[in-house]
């Protein structure tokens, strides 16, 4: 498929959903959008918000972080000027200038926005604020907000749509117990789980188009991470492509990994075997070795917006499964003369998006796979932020460790199995970087 | 497992005895608990084959059922245990405290002490949770009607295991769990479990290294394991023969009653090494100093004691079988918030475990060098008091700009990280904007603030737990956690269920 019936392709999704929401009626209260990562998300809770809203029926939209709250508010007032958007929040949050550009009405109480046709806040503040009931609700990331958020405001709204991405990472607790696994309400599992199973009849539907990740990409994340939605990618083999300006020289394992990540959009920098404490020094300045090196070799990307934009720093991403790596990254950063480069955990970087990202790899150097190193949702995270290419830093052996902890994780009663497992879905990216390995010398 | 937790396993190995992890007790250990051994029946879930229970570490009471698969035997059990149980239970029942209700100068009263079970392991709180689960059910009349005593046991095993998942409760504890939070031993988490191992760490014989009198627990002849679970061998060329022993005697009184001691002696040999570790273990914690906030914690079990021992007297219904949407949460929220306030309590009570947090780069640590005790921000009546000071300090500093930090030797102010900025020599200057906890003036009354000199340390975590926002009430329970809930009432049919 060419670009543009692919683009026909996922607005014919959008108006399914738009028309399913039109449908809802009676017990019938509740539509969910499962969206592969850069499907689109965000211009579908815009479009709908805007739609409901034209349609004279004011809408409560709840986000998780106060970030994707700024992001949506700015482009539901972009998308419909004449609307009036109002952004409900904490005291202490200090409005961001571009909220303040986009016009909206920024507010801690609901009574200074009873006007407002759409009504943005965190899943947090809805939760704080008390009266007021809206005919509509748009939840956005839907499968990162906790069930007893959900109980929360679930009172507030008469019908809603969820949108998230199932394959990104687990709402978390700091409490561990096993006191409601397999209740239908249990409070720790997402808001969206508890819906569909307390609500078998709620309609699902699935953006099939990922604009973010490129034809390189979308048929691994989609075989490892969604095995049954499947995706594909709204541009086709070429039509994107990165090219380095000037030739390597002097760095030989560094300079091929790099290219062979331009020409083939994945590669594997494999370090030496070796048993690690967590901020493995020699992952971590690989990491920031090959960030920089992108840089140096004047790193230019071609797609489908632009014919050639230089990758800069702050479009080259570093993910990792810990703080202290992150920050551990940042400091090889700013030596490596590149402090510009994101570098953050997979929990930080959701929803987030990238030319070029740089993995370390949640099981380099370790003895053991637990269950929140083998987690699918954060592999998913790491390997899914970016428009061209993705790079991936392991010590090598990751294959035979997985190999040596297969998944014990219990199975309990009336708790539905969960696909991808993690486990499986980390062979998967495994067997498929095996092909794109570059030696450390 | 932290750094400094690792460390102290390597040293523990190279010096041959556990290593502390904690300079004081974070648990609160009574000057008369109830100690509690049971053993199960291998192979059927959760049926008593004996325990040893007492307050008395001297004169402890053997319980044992001769067939453990017989139901009457079982509910036989659970009344003597009941009887046991409800009599330790009466000797908090006495003496009251009052303390005050807010600010308002009204007061309430209290239990002036509370219960403590103590158990030798995860496994012990875990039957116990079980074997309440299994009698809190049960009715004093009717078909299948039980001692009176039994149910009542069931709702306090059930309420007591309920409050072991909060870690800042200490009012039923598993030994091994409490020795592990204070010392580091030289083996795995796992083999931490075994209690007479980890004891063996912590406090080895004369002329033994932890090493050896780990390697010593091990052998079940001399250690059996500390139930519930029994060892193998035991069951297989001792157990069985006497329980079969037991049941070919029935009905000769004489054969009968040697068949039962010769188990009883038995089963004895086999739960008194532990009986007498799990009141060693209290010892050693209790040689301990208690921590800052250790008292104001079992403040918090005695309320909760004395609330449920009213619920109880009212008549209150067992605890259903499942939490229902409402419930859940509303536990979830409160076990969040008591997992967060220990954490917070711990660290500031402890600075071992501070050091832990400054070498995560949570917390740092270091002397004021500068201070602007004077600095006010706003104009007109919204001018507020934000003194800065900035601390120098050698501890790795990771904490983002805008986090709130707390220092122990001043909970009740807030300081907001301005700035961090090496300043050579491996220094790190911190800027921080303080609040609260200085009078309501614009001036600091003296010895608010910190001053030039002085050694402070702050940290992020912070025993102030923000609620998420009201919860519906369960009536109210919304379409999207299926509605509504049935109220629970106990039903006639409750009482049929099998034990197991």
């Amino acid at each position: 498929m060419t670009v543009t019936e692919m683009a026909a392709h996922a607005a014919r999704a959008e108006q399914e959903v738009l028309a399913a929401l039109d449908r809802l009626a009676g017990d019938d209260r509740a539509v969910v959008v499962d969206s592969p990562p850069g499907a689109g998300k965000t211009t579908l809770v815009v479009r709908a918000a805007v739609t409901i809203a034209a349609a004279g029926e004011p809408v409560m939209v709840v986000a998780q972080t106060n970030e994707q709250v700024d992001d949506l508010v700015c482009r539901i007032a972009e998308a419909a000027p004449s609307l009036a958007v109002g952004r409900l929040s904490a005291a202490d949050y200090v409005t961001s200038p571009r909220v303040g550009l986009a016009g909206a009405l920024v507010a801690t109480g609901l009574d200074d926005l009873r006007s407002c046709a759409v009504t943005v806040a965190t899943a947090a503040k809805w939760a704080l604020t008390r009266d007021g009931s809206w005919p509509w609700a748009i939840v956005d990331e839907a499968y990162q907000m906790r069930s007893d958020m959900l109980l929360r405001i679930a009172g507030r709204f008469e019908r809603a749509l969820f949108v998230g991405d199932p394959g990104q990472l687990d709402p978390f607790s700091v409490v561990e117990t096993q006191r409601w696994t397999g209740l239908t309400w249990d409070p720790m599992v997402s808001a969206v789980e508890v819906l569909l199973r307390n609500n078998p009849s709620v309609q699902v539907l699935r953006l099939p188009v990922s604009w973010r990740l490129p034809a390189t990409a979308a048929p691994v994340v989609a075989e490892a991470f969604y095995p049954f939605g499947g995706f594909s990618s709204g541009t086709g083999p070429g039509e994107r492509s990165l090219s380095l300006r000037t030739r390597g020289l002097g760095a030989r394992a560094l300079d091929e990994c790099v290219e062979l990540a331009a020409s083939a959009g994945w590669a594997l920098y494999e370090l030496p075997p070796r048993q690690t404490v967590r901020t493995d020094a020699e992952a971590v300045a690989a990491c920031a070795a090959l960030a920089a090196r992108l840089l140096q070799r004047g790193c230019e990307a071609a797609s489908e917006v632009s014919p050639g934009a230089p990758v800069t720093a702050s479009r080259i991403a570093i993910g990792t499964a810990h703080r202290d790596q992150a920050r551990a990254v940042r400091k090889a950063l700013a030596g490596a003369g590149a402090p510009e480069v994101v570098a953050d955990t997979a929990n930080r970087l959701q929803g987030r998006e990238f030319d070029v990202t740089i993995v370390l790899h949640p099981l380099s150097g370790r003895r053991d796979a637990t269950a929140f190193h083998l987690e699918s949702g954060r592999l998913c995270v790491l390997t899914s932020r970016h428009r061209h290419a993705c790079i991936v830093v392991a010590r090598a052996g990751i294959p035979e460790l997985l190999d040596a902890h297969p998944a014990v994780e219990p199975v309990h009663l009336n708790v539905p199995a969960k696909f991808p497992d993690g486990w499986a879905a980390n062979q998967a990216i495994m067997a498929h970087l095996a092909d794109h390995k570059v030696r450390a010398s | 497992m932290s750094t400094m937790t690792a460390l102290a396993r390597a040293l523990a190995v190279e010096q041959g005895v556990a290593q502390p992890i904690a300079t004081v007790r974070h648990v609160h250990i009574s000057d008369r608990p109830l100690v509690f051994v049971p053993l199960a029946l291998a192979g059927e879930a959760n049926a008593p084959l004996a325990a040893m229970v007492g307050d008395d570490r001297s004169d402890p009471h053997l319980l044992v059922v001769a067939q453990p698969r017989n139901r009457d035997q079982r509910f036989a059990f659970a009344a003597e245990l009941a009887r046991i149980f409800v009599l330790y239970l009466e000797l908090f029942f006495g003496a009251e405290e009052t303390v005050p209700v807010g600010r308002g100068g009204e007061q309430r009263t209290r239990y002036a002490d509370a219960p403590q079970l103590l158990v030798p392991n995860q496994g012990g709180i875990e039957f116990v949770a079980l074997l309440g689960r299994s009698t809190r059910f049960r009715r004093a009349e009717g078909e299948w009607a039980v001692d009176p005593a039994v149910p009542v046991l069931g709702q306090w095993l059930s309420w007591l295991a309920g409050r072991a998942e909060n870690p800042a409760s200490s009012m039923l504890l598993a030994m091994t769990g409490a020795l592990a939070r204070h010392w580091a031993s030289g083996q795995s988490a796992v083999e931490d479990q075994n209690l007479a191992a980890l004891a063996g760490w912590i406090d080895p014989p004369e002329g033994m290294t932890g090493q050896q009198a780990a390697a010593a627990a091990e052998d079940p002849l001399t250690w059996p394991p500390a139930g519930p679970a029994t060892d193998p061998t035991f069951d297989n060329e001792v157990l069985a023969r006497l329980i079969e022993n037991a049941a070919r005697a029935e009905g000769d009184e004489r054969a009968e009653r040697r068949a039962l001691r010769a188990l009883t002696e038995a089963l004895r040999g086999q739960i008194e090494p532990a009986w007498r570790l799990v009141w060693k273990s209290a010892d050693l914690l209790r040689a301990l100093p208690p921590g800052e906030h250790v008292a104001r914690r079992w403040d918090d079990d005695k309320d909760a004691f004395s609330l449920y021992a009213a619920y109880l007297r009212e008549g209150g219904a067992p605890q259903p079988r499942r939490d229902s949407a409402v419930t859940a949460a509303r536990r979830l929220a409160w076990l969040e918030r008591e997992t967060v306030r220990y954490a917070a309590q711990r660290a500031h009570d402890d600075p071992l475990v501070m050091a832990e947090q400054r070498l995560a780069g949570e917390a740092f640590a270091g002397q004021v060098i500068a201070a602007e005790p004077g600095r006010v921000v706003g104009s007109g009546r919204g001018r507020k008091l934000r003194p800065l000071i900035t601390v120098a300090t050698t501890d790795p500093v990771a904490i983002e700009e805008g986090t709130r930090l707390v220092s122990p030797s001043r909970p009740g102010q807030n300081a907001v990280l301005v700035s961090a900025a090496p300043a050579g020599e491996g220094l790190t200057e911190a800027v921080l904007e303080l609040s609260g906890g200085m009078g309501y003036g614009l001036i600091a009354p003296t010895g608010t603030i910190p001053e030039v000199g002085e050694q402070v340390c702050f940290a992020t975590l912070a025993d102030d737990w923000q609620p998420h926002g009201e919860l519906p009430l369960p009536e109210d329970t919304p379409w999207t956690h299926g509605g509504p809930p049935v109220p629970y009432q106990p039903a006639d049919e409750d009482v049929t269920e099998a034990w197991s």
